[in-house]
């Protein structure tokens, strides 16, 4: 390469640095949860073929990067899969969608439904194999999520489990890796998030949602409220939401909007919420 | 003019790299001071106890987890990546040695969560037949040990290329056998570059996430066999960090600099290695 094929090279790398410190009036940003990320992304790019010249970036990396982002105006809305601690009270929350948490059991095992009580038991590990509770020998292995995650938090407050109790064998971090450890493992039981569960099982991994309390876990039981393992997806804002930004959360509560959640298993939380 | 440039540009990207770690170095301590001043000093070190709801922060478990599967991974990739390497440059039939080195060149640029991914959905399995749940310290031991394996390959193969030809020539005439002309002649030769081929790796290792976080079960307690699921620092910041806030946040920022300084630890370790 020639010296002046280079320092041409390095003045438009320098320009196009240059331009990243810019924020655009028609760009809006959206940052956190990988589990809320997919349905906004669509969203988004239906807002932006709706709203020529505008643009929507979504980067997940977690609720609590969302709520950071916002606090720190490097994002304009942040995106997360808990609802706000006492601590981030100077923040908005709007309610979008609502998630359910399914239990995950591999394909092989008979068992259908499972009650709180044995679910409990299961995840103390007083109950070391499958014999016990059906027609099934294999030794249980929990597949529990690691700390701080929302799916955990809901998953330990509905079954009014304390961590410490809890005997896991795996610890794993996203959804996919929940559902990837128990097709692997016959006596595996996990949880993770409705809508990841209901794609992998339709295509054709070896895993089966089970019933709690012989409320199945899918979209109607959860938007009846039937289905007792739930949480509340949100957008956050810092103050209320003004001009673009308002048209993008008016956008996400519209039926368009609802449809692309309900594309992806979430429950819309409709208007007005 | 050519040489002034190349020796500016040289030593902009030098600095470059030399500010970076600084900066990140900055930012890591930065981040993590309020924990370091709150936390007791050396408890949070040697404590197994890590539960962050609860306020307990000890890393011990999961610092030993990450030095016992890089040491085994090491243990099993540099002496197969040695005589795998010695093989490959003095008695592979040239058919099968060029395949293999390009397959070298090819493993060592996967990204490692193929690996991770590989290890969780071929490796998990069979270890599970003899070791439930299948994600345990070996399985991780393993994945890591085959990531480093091609660069360890790939560093004995060139250093061999650099033995003086006279050295060979004198081997030959003496007639030594291939393993003594291996074991007398070659290896004092590259010794030093292969070992730090080696530990370089082990910072590879260390800092190895993702295929680690698929792999070794991620369970909290003092790694105390084969066949028990730990967790690594590593994996740790990946499993925590999207939900962390406040002290736990900092804790976890400050669990990076405690790895980044055995990283660097480790370097270094090197550079006096290769010097003596």
């Amino acid at each position: 390469m020639s010296p002046s094929r280079l320092i041409v090279m390095l003045l438009v790398a320098g320009l196009l640095l240059a331009g990243c410190g810019e924020r655009d009036h028609d760009t809006l940003i959206l940052t956190g949860s990988s589990t809320v990320a997919p349905p906004l992304s669509d969203i988004a790019a239906d807002f932006e073929a709706a709203n020529p010249g505008v643009r929507v970036d979504i980067q997940s990396g977690g609720s609590s990067r969302g709520i950071v982002d916002v606090r720190r105006g490097t994002a304009d809305l942040g995106m997360s899969s808990r609802d706000l601690r006492a601590d981030e009270d100077d923040l908005l929350s709007h309610l979008v969608a609502r998630d359910g948490i399914s239990l995950l059991v591999h394909r092989a095992n008979p068992v259908t439904n499972l009650s709180d009580e044995q679910v409990r038991k299961l995840f103390r590990g007083e109950i070391p194999n499958w014999s016990e509770l059906g027609d099934f020998d294999a030794p249980v292995t929990i597949v529990h999520k690691g700390e701080g995650r929302a799916t955990l938090e809901v998953f330990l407050e509905h079954f009014q489990l304390n961590n410490g109790e809890v005997k896991p064998d795996l610890i794993v971090g996203e959804n996919q890796q929940g559902i990837r450890s128990v097709a692997g493992n016959r006596g595996a039981i996990g949880y993770v998030s409705i809508g990841a569960a209901t794609h992998e099982a339709e295509s054709g991994t070896p895993i089966r949602s089970l019933a709690i309390d012989g409320v199945t876990p899918d979209a109607d039981t959860v938007a009846r409220g039937d289905y007792p393992l739930t949480r509340n997806l949100i957008l956050v804002s810092n103050g209320p939401p003004e001009g673009l930004l308002a048209d993008f959360l008016t956008f996400v509560h519209s039926d368009t909007g609802g449809q692309r959640f309900q594309k992806h298993f979430f429950t819309p939380a409709g208007k007005g919420d | 003019m050519r040489d002034a440039l190349l020796r500016f540009l040289s030593i902009m990207a030098a600095l470059v790299a030399g500010t970076l770690l600084l900066l990140i170095l900055g930012e890591l301590v930065r981040a993590s001071w309020p924990a370091l001043r709150s936390l007791p000093l050396g408890g949070w070190l040697l404590s197994g106890h890590w539960a962050p709801s609860e306020g307990e922060f000890g890393l011990g478990a999961m610092l030993a987890a990450s030095l016992i599967t890089s040491v085994l991974a090491l243990a099993i990739a540099g002496p197969v990546g040695v005589f795998l390497g010695g093989w490959l440059h003095l008695s592979a039939p040239a058919r099968v040695a060029s395949p293999l080195r390009a397959l070298q060149g090819v493993m060592a640029g996967v990204p490692s969560v193929v690996y991770g991914f590989w290890g969780l959905v071929t490796l998990v399995p069979l270890v599970n037949l003899w070791a439930p749940p299948g994600a345990v310290l070996i399985t991780a031991v393993l994945v890591l040990a085959l990531m480093i394996l091609p660069l360890s390959v790939i560093v004995t193969d060139a250093a061999l290329h650099q033995v003086p030809a006279p050295a060979m020539q004198a081997a030959r005439a003496l007639s030594l056998s291939r393993w003594g002309t291996f074991r007398k002649v070659m290896w004092p030769h590259v010794r030093g570059s292969v070992a730090s081929g080696i530990v370089l790796q082990f910072g590879r290792a260390l800092g190895e996430t993702m295929a680690v976080l698929m792999v070794a079960g991620n369970v909290l307690q003092w790694p105390s066999s084969l066949t028990e699921p730990v967790r690594t620092i590593t994996a740790n910041i990946a499993l925590e960090m999207g939900y962390a806030s406040g002290l736990h946040l900092q804790v976890l920022f400050l669990s990076g600099l405690v790895l980044l300084v055995m990283v660097i630890f480790s370097m270094l370790l090197v550079r006096v290695g290769v010097r003596s």
